[in-house]
């Protein structure tokens, strides 16, 4: 097992020189760089000027130059400083010689957006586990038909206008939640009781909006993985042997059906990091998705980079961790990978 | 079972609540506690209270000549000063500076700065300031795309610590402007410090009259009176700036009135305000002309567009009126030349082209171009008259391009509209000229020197006159403008040059949108209608009485 795991980190390198070679190129093939942004279409900017700063960002030399610069700095882990926001870092903070902190930029966005991503991950998984398994059990019954209604409405429905009738509802016409942002204005004079009440009012929608389409995914896969093991020998069996129905159901058949939603947790996790850009902006919530949205129109390369490396690594980590605990939770595979 | 059961009870409730949202979500009623306040009664000035704005985008910092972007400029300008600055005439008047002088050959510019000046850290801010801002503004390794102005200063000084020199190799009068905009850092925090990575970009020190209190980053700045401000004293204690991206979320926090002010769209100006008198009770509605505006510009190098018929004829087929009512709800100004309309600059005689499509017809005729074929289409030597019309992504000026099609349709050209993300309209079309005609926006220009955008020496790829403009009469009047210091004489000059301009029509002056605010009711001393410079050349005055102080809001 150990052997099997440090072979599977190893490959890992390659693979993540190779995703980043090609996000670099693929990055580099957009026309125009952070001096093209729209505000710099303004006559006092001459392009002697657009040259100059060309240069001190190393933009005019060739890609594949530029490429193994970036990659010098990334071996020491070092993610770099933003063109667009005033050398910001992007990944961790700095500080300066008179002690000035500067907060990193996805060191700031990510915990916003991975604690938003988790609860709506809850939210979806409590929700729809048990709807997909009504759904099975009372396959083709009234119940199956409506939940399978309300999730693909839920999934087809369009998140942003959702969220502004929302709004709308329990901010503008009643007081009941904050409209947008992250707290509410005097959150600091708060004490720690009223200021995580004071966040959590301020989650409940965008948690709502981001868990309402993912529920749609999740319940059909359950109710799917459920209907499969239903019709599986090994239930027939313990139904014969007289076991009760609620033993069969939850005893043997959930346990199997569950199984292959360890994969689409694994994958899910590159996904906890992203956050819509749609959602963040109606919300006014600062997270990754608008981050990476608009370092992509400014052509901030060292950010876009940035978030897609750390995207790779966790990528490639969560299809490790599935893959670890698919051995874990199913002898089969186990004896597989064994050897 | 029972569990089961009791799950399916609970979907067709959440079934159940979904509906009730979305049906009563659409509803009309209200029920908003601040209704209950009169804001319309008058109160003498005071000072406190917080003034809360939404803005779109976040600023990256707050050095302007670094930063560059709106937003950093819109926070930066309440925190620094410039030696001068534009009056509420948008005249140049001073701000650090309380005079200054030209030396009799045009090339020195002297200013005496006011005594006393201090940062707000009450620290003396000095014409040692200055010169260093200057030398940080024209080093080779500040990041900044704003140094070519300043780098034509040949030598400053500073005979002593209020009197600040600069002189040029040659007169060059659109010098004062450049002073209004550079703002003014403090030598004493910045001197070993690299200005392109300080962290005082994130946590300045200025002398205006609000300082930084807090940045929390992606959500809010807020700012706070500054006491040891030499320009006067502001009345509102605190402005605060929310971070809201999306124009439907800030409306609906300035309908709960969470904020006090936002910039409106059009619609939300012209169609929901006129709708809801629940709104229009508690919040006033500000229009002023905006600093662009929006041109159809031709290719001069490409044939037929080098023919000044053909430039008129399309000027006359356009009707301007009709783009500044379907596009901007009415709310906008059709303009003659690119001075904003009632400042010096803009030459009072110049009247648009009216929409005569007879007119543009005569002239297309008299230019070669007749439907010969019958196919409805103009043609010149068996080709079809079509060209295509290449705009960016910006919904305002695709419908603009709509309408120019249509109009051009009715008179026999056949236009294609293309429209384009920014960074590759600018690499792949305007750069190497690959274009027939753009739809594109100029700003309004403070200063009449358009030297850059008209000059034909201007035309290289990546310089501004990408429409390959010449005319030695104009290139005359633009280098003449740069030489003459007297307001009077330079005036006369920028006139003469629209005058030219507009009848040469290289490009087709199509509308300048007016600049839409709300702001609520409870702040007082705004002047309406604005002034030339806009309704917030007083700020510092603008007033929260008392009695209007949000109650939530806890002041410290």
């Amino acid at each position: 097992m150990l052997k099997y795991l440090l072979k599977r980190f190893l490959w890992m390198i390659p693979l993540l020189i190779g995703i980043s070679l090609i996000s670099f190129f693929i990055m580099h093939l957009a026309p125009g760089d952070i001096t093209t942004s729209e505000a710099s279409f303004n006559p006092k900017a001459s392009e002697e000027s657009r040259q100059k700063l060309r240069e001190l960002y190393s933009l005019d030399k060739p890609i594949i130059v530029q490429y193994g610069l970036w990659l010098k700095r990334i071996a020491t882990l070092d993610f770099g400083t933003s063109f667009a926001s005033h050398q910001r870092p992007v990944f961790w903070q700095t500080k300066d010689k008179d002690g000035n902190i500067t907060l990193g930029m996805i060191q700031e966005a990510l915990p916003i957006t991975l604690l938003i991503n988790v609860l709506s991950l809850i939210l979806i998984i409590g929700i729809a586990l048990p709807l997909g398994v009504i759904s099975a059990l009372k396959q083709n019954q009234l119940a199956d038909r409506g939940i399978t209604l309300f999730v693909f409405i839920g999934f087809a429905i369009p998140g942003f206008w959702l969220a502004l009738m929302l709004m709308y509802w329990t901010g503008v016409q009643h007081a009941w939640l904050p409209i947008s942002g992250l707290q509410s204005i005097g959150h600091e004079n708060m004490g720690w009781i009223a200021q995580t009440l004071d966040t959590l009012k301020h989650l409940v929608l965008p948690v709502f909006i981001s868990g309402l389409t993912g529920l749609a995914g999740i319940s059909l896969f359950a109710r799917n993985g459920m209907l499969e093991v239903l019709h599986q020998d090994y239930i027939t069996t313990a139904r014969s042997k007289g076991l009760s129905e609620n033993r069969v159901i939850y005893g043997h058949a959930l346990r199997n059906a569950l199984l292959p939603l360890i994969t689409i947790f694994g994958l899910s996790i590159p996904g906890l990091i992203g956050g819509s850009v749609i959602a963040e902006s109606i919300f006014a919530i600062p997270g990754m998705g608008k981050l990476f949205y608009d370092a992509v129109l400014m052509r901030d390369f060292p950010v876009i980079m940035g978030i897609l490396t750390i995207g790779a690594v966790l990528t490639l980590i969560g299809n490790l961790l599935a893959d670890v605990a698919y051995a874990w939770a199913d002898p089969r595979v186990r004896r597989g990978v064994m050897q | 079972m029972l569990i089961n059961h009791h799950q399916h009870r609970s979907t067709t409730l959440a079934l159940i609540t979904l509906c009730v949202i979305l049906t009563s979500a659409c509803g009309d009623s209200t029920s908003n506690k601040a209704n209950a306040i009169d804001y319309t009664k008058t109160y003498p000035a005071s000072n406190g209270g917080t003034l809360i704005n939404a803005m779109m985008g976040e600023p990256s910092g707050l050095i302007a000549m670094i930063a560059g972007e709106s937003a950093a400029s819109a926070i930066a300008g309440n925190i620094f000063n410039s030696l001068l600055k534009y009056d509420k005439n948008l005249e140049l008047s001073g701000e650090l500076a309380q005079s200054w002088d030209i030396s009799d050959d045009h090339k020195t510019i002297t200013f005496h700065l006011k005594p006393d000046l201090k940062w707000a850290d009450n620290q003396p801010l000095t014409s040692e300031d200055v010169l260093f801002t200057w030398q940080k503004v024209t080093d080779e390794n500040t990041r900044t795309p704003y140094g070519s102005d300043y780098k034509l200063v040949i030598k400053a000084e500073t005979p002593d610590i209020n009197t600040f020199r600069v002189t040029y190799a040659a007169p060059y009068a659109p010098a004062l402007e450049t002073w209004a905009s550079l703002h003014i850092l403090p030598k004493h925090l910045l001197k070993d410090q690299d200005i392109n990575t300080t962290a005082f970009a994130r946590n300045p020190i200025g002398s205006h009259y609000y300082k930084l209190e807090k940045w929390k980053n992606g959500q809010y700045l807020k700012l706070t009176r500054n006491i040891n401000a030499t320009q006067g004293q502001a009345k509102i204690d605190h402005l605060m700036s929310r971070i809201i991206p999306d124009k439907a979320a800030q409306f609906l926090e300035l309908s709960a009135d969470n904020i006090d002010s936002m910039g409106l769209n059009p619609i939300q100006y012209a169609r929901i305000f006129p709708a809801r008198p629940d709104l229009n009770k508690n919040i006033a509605l500000y229009k002023e002309l905006g600093n662009s505006y929006t041109y159809m510009g031709f290719n001069l190098k490409r044939k037929p567009f080098d023919d000044i018929r053909v430039r008129q004829a399309i000027n006359y087929a356009i009707n301007k009126q009709e783009i500044i009512d379907g596009v901007l709800l009415g709310l906008g100004e059709p303009v003659a030349s690119p001075y904003k309309p009632g400042t010096r600059w803009s030459n009072p005689e110049l009247k648009p082209y009216a929409y005569d499509p007879a007119k543009a017809k005569a002239l297309l005729k008299e230019a070669g171009y007749e439907d010969h074929d019958g196919d409805g289409i103009l043609d010149k030597d068996g080709k079809p008259f079509s060209f295509e019309i290449l705009t960016n992504q910006n919904k305002e000026r695709e419908m603009t391009g709509v309408l120019i099609q249509r109009r051009l349709k009715e008179i026999g050209i056949d236009a294609n509209i293309r429209v384009l993300e920014w960074a590759s309209f600018l690499g792949r079309f305007i750069k190497p000229k690959e274009f027939d005609v753009v739809v594109l926006g100029w700003s309004l220009s403070l200063d009449p020197d358009q030297y850059s955008i008209w000059h034909s020496s201007q035309q290289a790829a990546g310089q501004f006159n990408f429409i390959s403009y010449s005319n030695s009469q104009v290139d005359k009047l633009l280098e003449a403008g740069r030489l003459e210091l007297d307001p009077d004489k330079r005036m006369k000059i920028y006139h003469e040059f629209s005058k030219i301009l507009l009848e040469d029509s290289p490009i087709v002056y199509l509308s300048a949108g007016y600049g839409l605010t709300a702001i609520h009711k409870r702040v007082k001393g705004i002047s309406n209608p604005a002034p030339p410079a806009g309704i917030g050349h007083n700020t510092y005055e603008w007033y929260i009485p008392k009695a209007y102080v949000r109650t939530e809001m806890s002041e410290n």
